[in-house]
């Protein structure tokens, strides 16, 4: 059962054709048999697994189950797990046991779900390729010499080489959307609000969102059906009701309009990726959707915007890692500044130095305005773009990466073209939309993403787009091991 | 903005980082490339843009001010690298 959906998951588990014990082994029996491939996972925790998949079944057995009790995921290595090591694939929180939990985590743990372990990533959620981590890369299963994509690479390869039925994410500058692109899986990103960031180790304050990644779909919107909500612990919650997310999976496209932002499909997407997307498109045309051409005149700004705005709160946030109250302190230090520097120097990798300095000095004394205030200028350009795209459309479409994963060290020696690598996906995180991808074909073996954009809080319109799509395609049930 | 290899370890001194000595131009020749693609905002109009720090420009919750948190000290000090007595220990700070 391990190769089926969570939907399908969850009713062999009502019909008691399948135990939660089962299905844990199974999955935790592939992870040692296949991770050694991926390095998908930091840690695995198969006494707990075991443990909660067993408490799942005598949830079940008193009829107390829910849609997702029993089901085994896997964490990105960012949520804060209690007693459970919580990493950020980063030297500086190598031996950070978390003190307590992450209120996405909490919500899984309450539904019933099983925790595998957790996922690597780029370090503290910092990349685009699943390189930058103090545990070594991820490979993409689907060819092992390509990245998995990032920041949540092992999320995205766990899922894609089914090694766990869905697995949480977050995404800051795309880091849902690339991987599940690059990986042939289902990826969502909610409005930044839609859920809490409270015990999430913090990237870029005003940007990072968790999402669902998953192979359906239906199976994303079950998750995010326990994801979302508000919560008094993150500031920045919305305190909006949350719909049920599965109950529009089915309706009509007819009648809908989406937009293709002409900018999307300009010099440097790879032609053989604007196909795939194109062929996406007439499968919507064909389901009853119009098409329009829409522009995002700032586009091209969302990379100064935001690598301006991210490592400038990443320096700030990162500030907290002082080697006094937890993480990796240095030895012998010989006073305060040297046990600061040389704690920071040693946990730190190159990418997160790179972007405390960059944000650092954008937001030292004479450069803020220049900086930071025009960047926070931009974005709210940028995101109005987004607003009178959406005065003509319902939903924009377009790739996530311009072209299929890049192999392992062609860009990791040069963060300028990795960061251009991320032009389709930043502006959804400036401008706080929900933002997908859903897999649609190969190329040279490697998998591409149609990536679908929504209004504020319209992540059910995405999802039932998403969902007729994958009943008019079998895309999203190609697998590394059947290509 | 070019910044040369005594501002960039002023910089990081700021983020309390150090950087070797034979880093330094490496780093600066990085960092300056970053501010050089970032640099292209400057020569954008954003006259009379509100900066935007929220995308549903929506603004801090307040609530009542009263004491919430309960104290975990024990457990949230069992990842401290030292700690003495529920302090934190830390090099001496004065002489």
């Amino acid at each position: 059962m391990y190769d089926k959906s969570i939907s399908e998951q969850s009713q062999a588990l009502a019909s008691g054709e399948l135990s939660s014990v089962e299905l844990t082994q199974s999955y935790l029996d592939r992870i040692k048999q296949l991770d050694g491939n991926y390095n998908s996972f930091i840690t695995v925790t198969d006494e707990l697994a075991l443990e909660q998949a067993k408490a799942a079944d005598e949830r079940r057995a008193a009829g107390n189950a829910e849609a997702l009790t029993g089901i085994p995921l896997a964490h990105k290595d960012l949520f804060c797990t209690e007693g459970v090591k919580t990493t950020c694939a980063s030297k500086m929180l190598n031996n950070f046991i978390a003190p307590y939990e992450s209120t996405v985590t909490r919500k899984f743990k309450e539904a019933g779900t099983v925790m595998l372990g957790k996922t690597n990533m780029d370090e503290f959620a910092m990349g685009s390729s699943n390189e930058n981590s103090y545990y070594g890369p991820v490979k993409n299963p689907w060819d092992l010499a390509a990245i998995p994509g990032g920041s949540s690479g092992g999320s995205a390869a766990a899922v894609a080489a089914q090694l766990a039925a869905g697995a949480t994410g977050t995404d800051t500058g795309g880091s849902i959307r690339q991987p599940a692109s690059h990986c042939g899986i289902t990826g969502l990103k909610p409005t930044y609000g839609r859920v809490s960031r409270y015990g999430m180790v913090a990237y870029a304050s005003s940007l990072d969102q968790a999402g669902p990644m998953t192979r359906t779909a239906e199976d994303a919107a079950m998750m995010l059906n326990t994801m979302a909500g508000f919560d008094h612990r993150d500031s920045t919650c919305m305190d909006r009701e949350v719909p049920d997310y599965t109950a529009h999976l089915n309706d009509s496209l007819e009648g809908k309009t989406i937009g293709l932002p002409k900018e999307y499909f300009s010099a440097g997407l790879d032609a053989n990726v604007e196909q795939r997307i194109r062929d996406a498109v007439a499968v919507y045309e064909k389901l009853g959707a119009k098409v329009q051409e829409v522009s995002l005149p700032n586009l091209q700004l969302s990379i100064p915007s935001y690598y301006v705005i991210a490592p400038a709160e990443a320096s700030t946030n990162l500030s907290r890692f002082d080697g006094a109250r937890f993480g990796h302190r240095c030895d012998n230090p010989k006073d305060l500044m040297d046990m600061y520097k040389r704690s920071r120097s040693e946990g730190f990798g190159d990418e997160v130095k790179r972007r405390i300095l960059v944000g650092t000095y954008a937001l030292s004394a004479g450069y803020y305005d220049a900086y930071y205030n025009k960047a926070q200028q931009i974005r709210r350009m940028i995101r109005d773009d987004f607003m009178n795209a959406f005065d003509q459309c319902d939903i924009i479409m377009g790739p996530n990466a311009p072209t299929p994963a890049f192999n392992i060290g062609e860009k990791s020696d040069d963060p300028i073209a990795m960061y251009l690598s991320d032009i389709y996906t930043l502006s959804v995180n400036l401008a706080g939309l929900p933002g997908m991808s859903v897999p649609a074909g190969i190329v040279d073996g490697r998998p591409v993403g149609l990536q679908m954009i929504g209004r504020h809080f319209d992540e059910s319109t995405l999802l039932n787009a998403a969902h007729r799509f994958q009943q008019e395609t079998d895309f999203h049930k190609a697998t590394p091991f059947t290509a | 903005m070019a910044i040369d290899a005594s501002e960039i370890q002023k910089v990081a001194h700021l983020a309390r980082l150090s950087i070797d000595d034979n880093q330094v131009d490496a780093t600066a020749s990085t960092i300056n490339n970053i501010l050089e693609l970032v640099d292209q905002m400057q020569s954008i109009n954003t006259d009379n843009v509100e900066p935007m720090a929220h995308p549903l420009d929506a603004v801090q919750r307040l609530r009542e001010d009263k004491v919430t948190e309960e104290n975990n000290r024990e457990q949230l000090q069992s990842c401290a690298p030292a700690v003495e007595d529920g302090l934190f220990l830390v090099p001496k700070v004065i002489e």
